[in-house]
């Protein structure tokens, strides 16, 4: 109990110190997390409001498809990105490997399919008459999707805190393909394994304090975005 | 008689095998209340739906101002714009009652939207809620925004499912005033749901009635109430269970 109670007291000099090194892992995994989510959000939102609304002949299967995305296995997609990126691989000739760029792709791979689900779910759990009102008011095609994404706003935004969630706390995938190098791709979550590992356990306080302070903003954050919304329902 | 602002004929709807709406012939005329009388699930609401342009039916034809909208493709926006309906459970958007109100304005890119929007509060007794939010408005509010938000750009049709099917009676009173008072001095045509047999009274120019799903008998008030052709009318007007 002991260690654990100084580990935490290191932890937190370590932190208001604001050693370089902590500070660096903070400002990747930032970079790297924000850069990962905007992606993905920027995939998985359209292609969630798409499905919701289109009817099509495989659209099960596409959903089936989408409900397999949502469960990937992280060190699967690590590993097929890193079979993508390696010298001999398909996409070997973009130099990507053990880079930034491959842990936001792998990451985009993986928190993608889970924003696409939730906003899926988040726009068809919209009453239909809801949407047949907004017609039935004079809405062309385009209004009537506006107005139905403005009531599933609350549904969208919990769908982006998802796949935030699973970015943020995504170890396997971004250490195979990032390699934890130290100064170019070691984040919060990769050096908080490998701080464990060595016995460095203030150290590895300090990288779990971070990322648990961290997640709680976006939270923050995100409740301050849904507002009034929370409060309608 | 002036042309009818609808005239639907050998009009059919199916979901899959299912027949949920058969109308041989009706039409509507323009500036008067045509009531829809019928038991629960007898495809009144499926027949509004029809005329509202929300959905086309699996065979017949629908005439609206002599223009035939069922052809195949989605009748223009221009057509759309010229009725709405409102629904029996009022289907609110999540903001203020204002907004709600102003969503059809906004729609067309109308101008001096606040003003008619007071307006139209004004005229269903609700200015003191404009700034309310719609979840904490009782079921008469409610149905009343509903139609405000239907009223303010004055369409040529109105189209009501069962307007007052949770009111309780102050609020039945307040919307058939409103809706009569509409029908007067707008000259819209309303085409209005009801199992309500004293509510077609009241308010019909022209009553019809469906029975498991199809239109069985339409006409004038006192022709239909008072000497229908069919025994099932006869029966449901008088209050016999004809389901």
């Amino acid at each position: 109990m002991n260690d654990i109670w100084q580990g935490v007291q290191e932890a937190i000099s370590l932190i208001f110190s604001a050693d370089a090194e902590v500070m660096r892992i903070v400002a990747l995994s930032l970079a790297v997390s924000i850069s990962a989510l905007v992606l993905s959000s920027a995939i998985g939102i359209p292609l969630g409001v798409w499905l919701a609304f289109r009817r099509f002949a495989s659209r099960r299967l596409a959903i089936a498809f989408l409900y397999t995305g949502m469960g990937f296995p992280p060190v699967v997609v690590g590993l097929v990105v890193f079979l993508l990126l390696s010298r001999s691989g398909p996409l070997g000739w973009s130099g990507w490997l053990y880079t930034p760029k491959a842990m936001v792709l792998a990451q985009v791979i993986i928190a993608a399919p889970i924003i696409a689900g939730f906003t899926m779910v988040a726009v068809m759990a919209v009453n239909r008459n809801l949407r047949r009102q907004a017609r039935s008011l004079g809405a062309n095609n385009l209004q009537v999707t506006i107005a139905v994404l403005q009531e599933a706003r609350v549904g969208m935004l919990v769908a982006v805190l998802a796949g935030f969630g699973r970015i943020v706390s995504e170890v396997g995938a971004v250490m195979i393909v990032g390699g934890n190098l130290k100064g170019s791709t070691q984040v919060l979550t990769t050096a908080t394994v490998q701080f464990t590992r060595m016995g460095h356990f203030e150290q590895a306080i300090a990288m779990g304090m971070i990322l648990l302070t961290l997640t709680f903003l976006t939270s923050l954050l995100w409740v301050l975005l849904q507002g009034g919304a929370l409060q309608e329902s | 008689m002036s042309e009818a602002v609808y005239s639907l004929s050998e009009i059919v709807m199916r979901y899959g095998d299912r027949e949920v709406c058969r109308v041989d012939h009706l039409d509507v005329p323009p500036g008067s209340i045509t009531v829809v009388m019928g038991p629960n699930g007898a495809g009144k609401s499926t027949l509004l739906r029809l005329m509202g342009f929300l959905d086309s039916p699996t065979s017949g034809d629908i005439l609206f101002r002599g223009e035939l909208c069922t052809n195949g493709s989605e009748p223009p926006l221009a057509m759309r714009r010229r009725v709405t309906m409102v629904f029996q459970a009022p289907s609110l958007f999540q903001r203020s009652v204002e907004k709600n109100v102003a969503y059809g304005l906004e729609v067309r890119g109308e101008e001096n939207v606040e003003a008619r929007v007071a307006e139209m509060l004004e005229t269903v007794g609700l200015s003191h809620l404009a700034k309310a939010k719609t979840s904490t408005l009782s079921g008469g509010e409610a149905q009343r925004v509903a139609l405000a938000r239907a009223l303010i750009f004055e369409p040529e049709v109105l189209l009501l499912d069962e307007p007052t099917s949770n009111l309780d009676p102050e609020s039945v009173g307040l919307v058939e005033s409103l809706i009569s008072k509409t029908v007067k001095e707008r000259g819209t045509t309303v085409v209005l749901v009801t199992q309500n047999v004293f509510q077609a009274r009241r308010l019909a120019d022209r009553v019809a009635l469906m029975l498991d799903g199809t239109l069985i008998e339409v006409g004038a008030p006192d022709d239909v109430f008072t000497h229908p052709q069919d025994s099932r009318t006869d029966a449901f007007v008088r209050g016999v269970m004809v389901y």
